[in-house]
C-alpha cells in the first residue's frame, strides 16, 4: 500500500492547483438564453448568442419524456428529465454556427446556436 | 428503429469496452468472474435508480448536480483504474508467470477484486442510466412504433455488448506474458479519457474554466460521432473538439499513472524477474 502515497500526493497537488485556477476565474454575470422543448422540438430552433463570451442556456423540457441536449459542436451533453428545466454553460464561442440536437428525438429536436 | 439501435449502442459501447478491457486485464486474478458479475449487476441496479432520480440529481447544486454527479463517478473510475494498474505493476508478472501457484498477496487480493467490481459497476451505472432513460422515454411515449423502437434498443444493446466481448476475446489471444502489458496500456488511456470527460462536465457546470475551447478541431478529419470516432472516444478518449482543460486532465492522469507504474515496476524487481525467467 505504500506505493499509493506518491500518487496521492501528486493528485492532491493537482487538486489544489485546479482549485487555485478556479478561484482565479471569477465568473462574471453571464448572459442567459432560454430554450423550450415541446413535442420534441426546440423553440426557438435558432438562438443567437454573443461570441467570445460564456453564456448560460436555460432549457425547459415541457414534454413528459426525458431528452438529452447533445452537441458535438458545442462539446456538451445534458440529460433533461421530463417536465424539468436544466441549464448548460456554453462558450466562449468563436463566431459561427453550432448545431445541437435532442439526442432522444433527433429527427425533430434540432437547433443551432449562432455566435456573433 | 435503426436510430434507436444506434443511440443505445453508443451508450452501451463505452461501458462494454471498459468491461472488456478490465475483464482481460484481470485474467488469472482468482475469483474475478464473480466480482465482475457483481459489478455489472450492481451497476445495472444503480443505473435504474439514477435514471429514476435524474430530475432530482439535476436540481442539486443549483442546477449542475448532473454534471457534478457524472464528474464524480468518472473521477472515482479514474482512481480505481489507476489503483488497478499500480496493483498490476506489482503483481502482474507474478500472475503471468504462474497462474496456479500465486503468492498470498495475490491470492487474497480482495481489494483488487472489489476495485474491479466497483469500476465496472460505475461504468455500467453511468452509461446504463442514459440508456434506461432513453428507453423509458420510448416506452412512455404514446403512439405506434414503440415496439419497433424497443426492439431497436435491444439490438443496440446486444451490439454494444458483443463489441465489448469481441475486444475481450481479441485481448485473450495475446499470450499471458504480454497480456498485462497490453491491458495496462489500454487501462492507462481509458483512465485518461475518463478524466478528460470528467473535466468536460466540470466545464459544463462552470466549475472549471475551459481555458481554450476548442483547443483543436479535428471533426472534419475524424468526426467524433463516426463509428471509428466513437470507438476511439470510448477506448482512448478521442475528442474532435476538446477544451484545453480536458487535455490537461488527460495528460496529467496519463503522466501520473504511468510514473506510478514505472516506479512500482522498478521497486519490484524480484517479481518482475520471476516473470521474465519463465
Amino acid at each position: 500500500m505504500t506505493y499509493q502515497s506518491p500518487m496521492l500526493r501528486a493528485v492532491t497537488a493537482a487538486v489544489f492547483a485546479f482549485l487555485a485556477i478556479v478561484s482565479l476565474s471569477v465568473s462574471a454575470a453571464e448572459d442567459e438564453f432560454r430554450l423550450v422543448i415541446q413535442d420534441h422540438v426546440f423553440h426557438p430552433g435558432e438562438i443567437a448568442v454573443p461570441a467570445g463570451k460564456k453564456v448560460k442556456l436555460i432549457i425547459e423540457n415541457r414534454d413528459a419524456t426525458p431528452e438529452e441536449f447533445d452537441s458535438y459542436a458545442l462539446n456538451r451533453e445534458k440529460v433533461i428529465a421530463g417536465a424539468t428545466t436544466a441549464m448548460v454553460y456554453i462558450g466562449p464561442l468563436q463566431p459561427g454556427s453550432y448545431a445541437f440536437v435532442g439526442e432522444y428525438h433527433a429527427d425533430t429536436a434540432k437547433g443551432v446556436v449562432i455566435a456573433r | 428503429m435503426l436510430a434507436t439501435a444506434v443511440i443505445v449502442f453508443r451508450e452501451v459501447l463505452e461501458a462494454a469496452l471498459l468491461v472488456g478491457v478490465v475483464a482481460a486485464a484481470t485474467r488469472a486474478v482468482p475469483g474475478r468472474n464473480r466480482w465482475l458479475a457483481a459489478g455489472i449487476v450492481a451497476g445495472l441496479l444503480g443505473a435504474a435508480v439514477v435514471a429514476a432520480l435524474t430530475g432530482r440529481i439535476a436540481e442539486m447544486a443549483s442546477g449542475v448536480g448532473q454534471e457534478l454527479f457524472n464528474a464524480t463517478v468518472l473521477g472515482l473510475a479514474v482512481v480505481m483504474l489507476a489503483w488497478h494498474n499500480l496493483w498490476m505493476s506489482a503483481h502482474g508478472a507474478e500472475l503471468a508467470a504462474n497462474a496456479r501457484s500465486i503468492g498470498g498477496a495475490v491470492r487474497d487480493g480482495g481489494r483488487e477484486r472489489s476495485v474491479l467490481a466497483t469500476v465496472v459497476g460505475l461504468a455500467v451505472l453511468r452509461e446504463g442510466s442514459e440508456a434506461v432513460l432513453f428507453l423509458y422515454g420510448i416506452a412512455a411515449a404514446d403512439g405506434g412504433g414503440s415496439l419497433a423502437m424497443l426492439t431497436g434498443g435491444l439490438v443496440g444493446c446486444a451490439a454494444g455488448v458483443a463489441t465489448g466481448y469481441l475486444l475481450y476475446a481479441g485481448l485473450l489471444r495475446i499470450p499471458l506474458r504480454w497480456l498485462f502489458k497490453a491491458t495496462g496500456v489500454l487501462v492507462l488511456f481509458l483512465a485518461a479519457g475518463l478524466a478528460s470527460q470528467a473535466a468536460r462536465f466540470l466545464i459544463q457546470a462552470d466549475v472549471l474554466p475551459s481555458l481554450v475551447s476548442p483547443l483543436w478541431d479535428s471533426s472534419a478529419l475524424l468526426p467524433q460521432n463516426s463509428l471509428l470516432g466513437t470507438l476511439l472516444h470510448s477506448l482512448v478518449g478521442y475528442e474532435a473538439r476538446p477544451a484545453a482543460m480536458q487535455v490537461i486532465f488527460y495528460a496529467v492522469v496519463l503522466a501520473v499513472i504511468a510514473a506510478g507504474m514505472a516506479r512500482i515496476a522498478r521497486a519490484a524487481p524480484a517479481t518482475a524477474s520471476a516473470g521474465a525467467a519463465r
